[in-house]
């Protein structure tokens, strides 16, 4: 049975801009989606929000409900309070276009930085064999939907806009890990670039990027410290260091 | 104007839209954290009261100086230091805190803990944090936090320290092994959780095996790591069960060694 929904949803350009009531059906089941998409229809023709399968996979409609990250297609509005309004808002670490949709390019450039997968030279397509135990790791982070919400939610850029140059984001240090951990991944200097090229170490490890992730990946456990771990290894410690020099590799093997 | 109000973002005055009590697990945390630094301090500086035989505190354990109180050094420590140095007495609890300290300030929990929590860098996740800079851990003194494992490495000695006071805990008042007291339960529940704590630890799941690149190869550092992974999801409720059964333990010496309680013996 339908009921009524106070919603408010921020609109403007990056100029100028303003949240804006509304009061809307909702039916029993529906997502934030949903209510947005009703009211585009019936009283905001020209309300830019960007989205695309409905199924919390492409990773599209991310924004910001009540002031926490979210895919806005799987977020129930049964999950608030009857009575309470739902503020939608566009992403906040990223520059607005109009209205929810952000330019999320920042991104792809981050992503165009990082080294792609590098098989053995001799390695024939066909030819890569490995056990599931050595690729599981990566698999984890194969997950990833691009989202963006981990980039979103990350203190590092989306409260220190002057950061962006040299942060790659958790997105991208998943990215990396998964990489570093490939069996196959034959680039030895993941670990060095990774904290010197894409500011591993401005990474203050707070777990935002672990909270919103509509994917579950524990980014922070299982990507980032790993990878801190193993940047330590290189640059910090001494005995690893003195290890691999009398031992003559590199201690990852 | 940085951060969520740079000109080029969504123009929102407020700091978050965020509607749920999002200052309350930092708030509590500060509290919390707070209330043991400042135990902590008090015990560490108050040198008495740590050591009633057969339990030491663990603030106080190894005790290393000359002022150590009779029967509470190790004879395979001894008492290398001495209770003053430049005319200003020391606490024994002084030569070996930083071990333990600097395990818990450089872990990766307490970090996020702490930064949240006392920092505000971020107080939480989609809340503006106060500050007009942020360099993270990339230069000193936080690049200092990849020290972790050096404190890793010698939390573990302390923990077979502490394992052996909670040993020495079978014993009574006369030396006489056989015995079991609340102490040794207190004992016991404190060094068990510190365990737990040091084996769950981020650096641990490393070192055993999360360095390596092909598992297949070393099954056994495998099924170690496998295992650390495991505890691993559970190392934030360790690292405040420990903290809590170490404050315990000191907190039940001090009452016994003060004359406030009686040691009560089962056995």
């Amino acid at each position: 049975m339908a009921r009524k929904l106070n919603l408010r949803i921020w609109r403007g350009d990056s100029t100028t801009g303003a949240l804006q009531d509304v009061q809307v059906d909702v039916n029993e089941g529906e997502v934030v989606l949903d209510v947005i998409h009703r009211v585009q229809a019936t009283q905001m023709g020209d309300l830019a929000v960007r989205w695309n399968c409905k199924a919390g996979k492409c990773g599209s409609c991310s924004m910001e409900i009540n002031g926490k990250p979210r895919l806005a297609c799987m977020t129930q509005v049964a999950s608030y309070d009857e009575d309470e309004t739902i503020t939608v808002t566009p992403l906040r670490a990223f520059p607005v276009i109009k209205d929810l949709v952000t330019d999320v390019s920042f991104n792809y450039k981050k992503a165009m930085e990082i080294p792609a997968y590098s098989p053995p030279a001799d390695l024939a397509p066909g030819d890569a064999r490995m056990e599931q135990i050595d690729v599981e790791r990566s698999q984890e982070f194969r997950k990833c939907i691009e989202c963006f919400l981990c980039q979103d939610t990350c203190h590092v850029i989306r409260d220190h806009e002057e950061n962006k140059k040299s942060f790659a984001g958790p997105r991208f240090f998943i990215r990396i890990a998964e990489l570093d951990m490939h069996p196959l991944d034959t680039l030895k200097n993941r670990k060095r670039t990774a904290q010197e090229e894409h500011g591993l170490g401005m990474c203050n490890i707070t777990k935002c990027c672990t909270e919103v992730c509509p994917e579950h990946i524990r980014i922070t456990d299982n990507a980032i410290i790993p990878m801190k771990e193993r940047v330590v290894d290189i640059k910090y410690d001494p005995a690893r260091w003195l290890g691999s020099k009398i031992r003559k590799r590199d201690g990852i093997v | 104007m940085s951060g969520v109000f740079s000109p080029t973002r969504a123009k929102i005055k407020e700091r978050t839209l965020r509607t749920d009590k999002w200052w309350l697990q930092p708030a509590i945390t500060f509290g919390v954290l707070f209330s043991f630094i400042i135990y902590a301090t008090f015990r560490a500086f108050e040198n008495k009261y740590y050591f009633s035989e057969p339990l030491i505190s663990p603030f106080y354990s190894p005790c290393l100086s000359t002022s150590c109180e009779p029967g509470s050094a190790l004879s395979f420590f001894g008492q290398p230091f001495n209770n003053k140095y430049f005319g200003i007495g020391i606490s024994p609890a002084l030569f070996i805190l930083i071990f333990p300290l600097g395990f818990r300030m450089t872990c990766y929990y307490y970090r996020k803990a702490y930064y949240r929590a006392f920092w505000l860098s971020p107080p939480a996740c989609a809340v503006a944090e106060p500050h007009t800079k942020y360099t993270g851990e990339t230069r000193a003194p936080l690049i200092l936090q990849n020290s972790h494992r050096w404190f890793f490495y010698a939390g573990l000695i302390f923990n077979v320290i502490l394992t052996w006071d909670a040993i020495l805990a079978f014993r009574n008042p006369d030396k006489e092994w056989g015995h079991m007291s609340v102490g040794t339960l207190v004992f016991l529940f404190s060094t068990t959780m510190l365990w737990f704590y040091s084996l769950s630890c981020h650096t641990c799941r490393h070192t055993l095996g999360g360095r390596l690149k092909h598992f297949s190869k070393h099954p056994v550092r495998y099924k170690a790591w496998t295992i650390v992974s495991a505890l691993n999801h559970k190392h934030p409720t360790f690292a405040w069960i420990s903290l809590f059964g170490v404050a315990g333990a000191d907190i039940y010496v001090r009452a016994v060694a003060s004359g406030a309680i009686t040691n009560f013996y089962f056995f």
